[in-house]
């Protein structure tokens, strides 16, 4: 569910450290250095990295096409190629059942049904076309504000670990204790207060 | 602030986003016009058809869910009663004619769910940059409001206030 969906749900972070100047260069630089590339290494499993807001199957960072208005506006796309489970017991079975034929024994060792899993696991892989999950992203530059179209804990944490390798910045969620402690304006005076909080009894 | 020290602060003072709600709901059925101060084009907030509430006690987790078009918020109260908190709501919020939605989760303060009133067609690139920048505004509204709202409640949290005025005051409306 992106930006434009009908209903969106979010996570919120606050921007820690500084880009260097000209901005903008410096944010197009860090998304086309980690702009999600096509499946080079077709055994590889995943593949993490940003693409355009506007054309999310074809990642285009010319121009500062990204910046809307005060706001750079890109997206963490993370494709995934998974066997069925199915698919991938049918295989193992097959491939199984070849070796026991080509050996003449009647069992297969531990390491022997391992090896064949492992393998079988491998040459699906690489046949399965892998599955873009887009999740859109709003960041304003100024208020180091980002918002994260998604609220899926892993989605959470490739952005954190992605916007840290491109921009040199670190994103700190904001959830109750770090939206007192950073957003909600208080004195160092009150956030000692707040450090000492415990629960209260709302009842009688 | 680390990584370490974030995660945790997160379970260390996961408390204070169910007592937000809790705190929240309390507000919004006493003094539904509070909003009004944050945004004053607001014209009302209420809770919405869904509230999630949970009791951590000896005897393990419990759950209550209330939802449907008219909740039966007594029922929540009965829950407050025996110890439990807010722990997700849905929001309903209107500004002129137009309406906002939205759940909180307690712990997290993630929005999910957030329907905000429509934008404009798009029809070429350029409507679209349009588009995207009213969409971002009407999600500001929401955001802007949470923060607002659990801005004001850390502030009364933090002080000597909730002890003495707060706590008596939510125990009291949890009683009638």
């Amino acid at each position: 569910m992106g930006l434009m969906s009908a209903s969106v749900s979010l996570s919120r972070f606050r921007v820690e450290g500084t880009l260097e100047p000209p901005v903008l260069e410096t944010v197009e630089k860090g998304l086309k250095a980690h702009a999600i590339s096509e499946f080079g290494d077709e055994s590889v499993e995943k593949a993490v990295g940003w693409t355009s807001f506007h054309t999310p199957y074809r990642a285009d960072f010319e121009d500062h096409g990204f910046v809307v208005g005060p706001h750079a506006v890109f997206s963490l796309r993370i494709d995934k190629k998974s066997v069925p489970a199915k698919v991938f017991q049918k295989s193992v079975a097959e491939a199984s059942a070849r070796r026991l034929a080509q050996s003449g024994r009647a069992y297969l060792s531990k390491s022997e049904k391992k090896m064949i899993k492992d393998e079988v696991s491998q040459q699906l892989i690489v046949r399965m076309p892998a599955t873009p999950n887009v999740y859109d992203l709003v960041w304003n530059i100024e208020d180091k504000v980002l918002w994260f179209f998604s609220t899926l804990k892993s989605a959470n944490e490739e952005l954190e670990s992605m916007f840290a390798r491109s921009f040199q910045l670190t994103l700190i969620r904001l959830f109750p204790f770090t939206m007192a402690d950073l957003t909600a304006g208080l004195s160092d005076a009150e956030r000692d207060a707040l450090t000492k909080l415990t629960p209260s009894k709302m009842t009688a | 602030m680390n990584m370490l020290d974030i995660a945790v602060s997160y379970n260390r003072y996961r408390f204070l986003g169910r007592e937000f709600l809790t705190w929240l709901w309390y507000e919004l059925e006493t003094n539904a016009n509070r909003a009004g101060s944050i945004d004053p084009e607001i014209a009302s907030v209420e809770i919405g058809d869904r509230m999630v509430l949970e009791n951590r006690g000896p005897a393990g987790l419990e759950v209550v869910t209330i939802k449907g078009d008219d909740p039966g918020l007594e029922e929540g109260l009965t829950a407050l009663k025996k110890g439990a908190l807010v722990s997700e709501l849905t929001l309903l919020f209107k500004a002129a004619e137009h309406q906002w939605r939205l759940s909180l989760k307690g712990e997290s303060l993630h929005i999910t769910g957030l329907k905000v009133p429509k934008t404009g067609p798009v029809e070429t690139e350029a409507d679209m940059d349009g588009a995207v920048l009213e969409k971002v505004f009407l999600v500001e509204r929401a955001v802007r409001l949470i923060e607002g709202l659990f801005s004001r409640f850390i502030r009364i949290r933090i002080s000597d206030r909730w002890r003495a005025e707060t706590v008596p005051a939510i125990q009291k409306w949890i009683g009638t």
